[in-house]
């Protein structure tokens, strides 16, 4: 479905990635974890757009994409949850989920996709006409993944969604993220919290300063002596 | 009202710096050209003029003037964006302020060479004429003055209404507001920022159009370097009401306008310095502006 190709990414003259081969199944939850600053964002950045590859290829349901600008690749079904939430907080919390399905223009499907991410997220419905910039962390996560499904993307980018939220936050949000795919969408998914993401992971990409140090089966990253003392905290 | 043409050029300052942080100086010169739009709309397309009284234009002639004048001003506006400012979005800030300034110069120049330099006659209103059009050169008073200065107001409280409309009832409005508020993010929605951006200028033109028309039935001239002062006046109005917010635009604007024909009435020579005085204290006591938000220079 997705499929990064020798990908190198500069910002400026500093060099972010370097040749970066990363692939998404339809279907499947992958994860790419690694320390700060081994390019975990700019690798979702390049995907939505954000960032031009210098080199290399991005590619989504065999057409190329890299290059395009982000509110064309959002129209052929690639969203995003950016890191640090950024929600619009001078908007209201239905006026964020308006936005997220910004590119849609079939009021049925909407309204019942809204009613998803309520089923899912039953405080935003409660909270619906409340400011943005009013909720708590927690709450404002919940609208970014919100926000983010109401384009019904084919394919869901999460950044460090679990980042400053409270242990018992971190497993609804992991549980979500299951569901998630389990209704169809193919995720790919970023995080600091290396164990949590690789038990609902089917693979994982391990980057380090820019390049891809091991992928695996989550499975056999977990299991994986060397990935429990360098990312796992053994 | 001076304070109504006010809150509407500020609109288009507070608006355009709500989406790029970009202080639009050649805001005031498209206002400049939406009144001479206005003016030579009138003279060639022979818009409604009252019977027998070729300086005198009907309310119908007024609306169509402006109706002109503002889709005239939203063109120039979106073109300044796309030849100017567009081009400079990942420059840093103060290149595209220099470039606005820029802009703004040779709206002003470039205006005086087309329409001269001199100021042009601009039609009265209907049913604002005192008995003699030349005894009333130079400040008038009476009922006829009133009268055209609560049209200027009905017309700019409607139009701050239709805004405030467009930008929590539409859309594209609400894009609009999430633009100004992240761009990047809003560019994850699918929103083209571009054309929100572009959007946000033909809006803001098209009200700066309005108000120079406005300014010309209230004045009875128009002159090419008419954006100048009336675009510092609109811009300062917009920092007090709190720069990126609409209604503190209106509210800026008004203060502005109903100080300055306060302090004129009594002290002409004085009433810039004195209004100024009121601003900068007014900043003084709240540096955000009255509606403005503290958070609102974090980007
Ligand atoms: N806008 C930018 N300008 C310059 N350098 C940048 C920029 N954004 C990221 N970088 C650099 O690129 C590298 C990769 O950054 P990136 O944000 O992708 O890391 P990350 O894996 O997401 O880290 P974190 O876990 O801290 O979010 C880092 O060295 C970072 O300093
Ligand atoms: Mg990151």
């Amino acid at each position: 479905m997705l499929d990064i190709q020798d990908v190198e990414v500069y910002y400026g003259a500093i060099q972010a990635l370097y040749a970066i081969n990363v692939s998404v199944q339809e279907g499947e939850i992958v994860t790419l974890i690694g320390a700060n600053g081994a390019g975990k964002s700019t690798t979702l950045r390049t995907i939505s757009g954000l960032v031009r590859p210098r080199r290399g290829r991005v590619r989504f349901m065999d057409k190329d994409i890299s290059g395009l600008p982000p509110h064309e690749v959002v129209r052929l079904g690639i969203s995003q949850s950016p890191e640090g939430r950024r929600v619009f907080s001078n908007l209201s919390v239905f006026e964020n989920l308006e936005m997220g399905a910004y590119v849609r223009s079939d009021p049925e499907g909407m309204a019942s996709d809204l009613e998803q991410v309520f089923g899912l997220f039953p405080r935003l419905r409660e909270r619906a006409k409340q400011g943005a910039g009013t909720l708590s962390g927690g709450e404002q996560q919940m609208l970014a993944i919100g926000r983010a499904l109401m384009s019904r993307p084919k394919l869901l980018l999460l950044d460090e969604p679990s980042l400053g939220l409270a242990p018992f936050l971190v497993r609804e949000i992991f549980g979500i993220i299951t569901d998630i795919r389990s209704k169809g969408t193919t995720v790919l998914l970023v995080e600091q919290n290396a164990r949590q993401a690789l038990s609902i992971a089917d693979r994982g990409y391990v980057l380090e300063t820019g390049q891809v140090l091991i992928s695996d089966t989550a499975e056999e990253l977990l299991a994986s002596e060397m990935i429990q003392k360098a990312y796992l905290g053994e | 009202m001076l304070g109504s043409i006010y809150a509407l050029i500020a609109l288009g300052y507070t608006m355009v710096y709500g989406v790029l942080r970009l202080i639009n100086f050649a805001h005031g010169d498209v206002y400049m050209v939406g009144a001479f739009i206005g003016l030579y709309a009138w003279r060639y397309l022979g818009l409604p003029s009252e019977e027998g009284q070729a300086q005198v234009v009907s309310t119908a002639g007024l609306l169509l003037m402006m109706l002109i004048a503002m889709v005239g001003a939203a063109a120039l506006g979106v073109l300044i964006e796309r030849v100017a400012y567009r081009p400079l979005r990942r420059a840093p800030r103060l290149t595209a302020l220099i470039t606005a300034i820029g802009v703004s110069m040779l709206l002003e120049y470039g205006g005086q060479l087309v329409f001269g330099t001199t100021k042009q006659d601009y039609p009265w209103l209907a049913g604002t004429v005192p008995s003699s059009i030349g005894s009333a050169a130079g400040g008038s008073s009476g009922i006829s003055i009133d009268r055209v200065d609560v049209i200027i107001l009905v017309i700019a409280v409607l139009l701050v209404v239709v805004l405030q409309i467009i930008v929590h009832g539409t859309r594209p409005g609400k894009a609009m507001r999430a633009v100004a508020f992240d761009r990047e993010a809003a560019s994850l929605m699918g929103i083209n920022t571009d054309t929100i951006i572009a959007l946000t200028f033909i809006v803001g033109s098209a009200f700066a159009g309005a108000a120079g028309v406005l300014v010309g039935v209230r004045n009875h001239y128009v002159e090419p370097l008419m954006g100048l002062t009336a675009g510092i006046k609109a811009f300062v109005a917009a920092v007090v009401g709190g720069i990126g917010s609409i209604p503190g635009a209106a509210l800026g604007g008004l203060i502005m306008g109903l100080s300055e024909e306060a302090v004129r009435a009594f002290y002409p020579e004085l009433a810039d310095a004195v209004v100024f005085g009121v601003l900068i204290l007014i900043l003084v006591l709240r540096p955000c502006g009255l509606i403005g938000s503290q958070t609102a220079e974090k980007v």
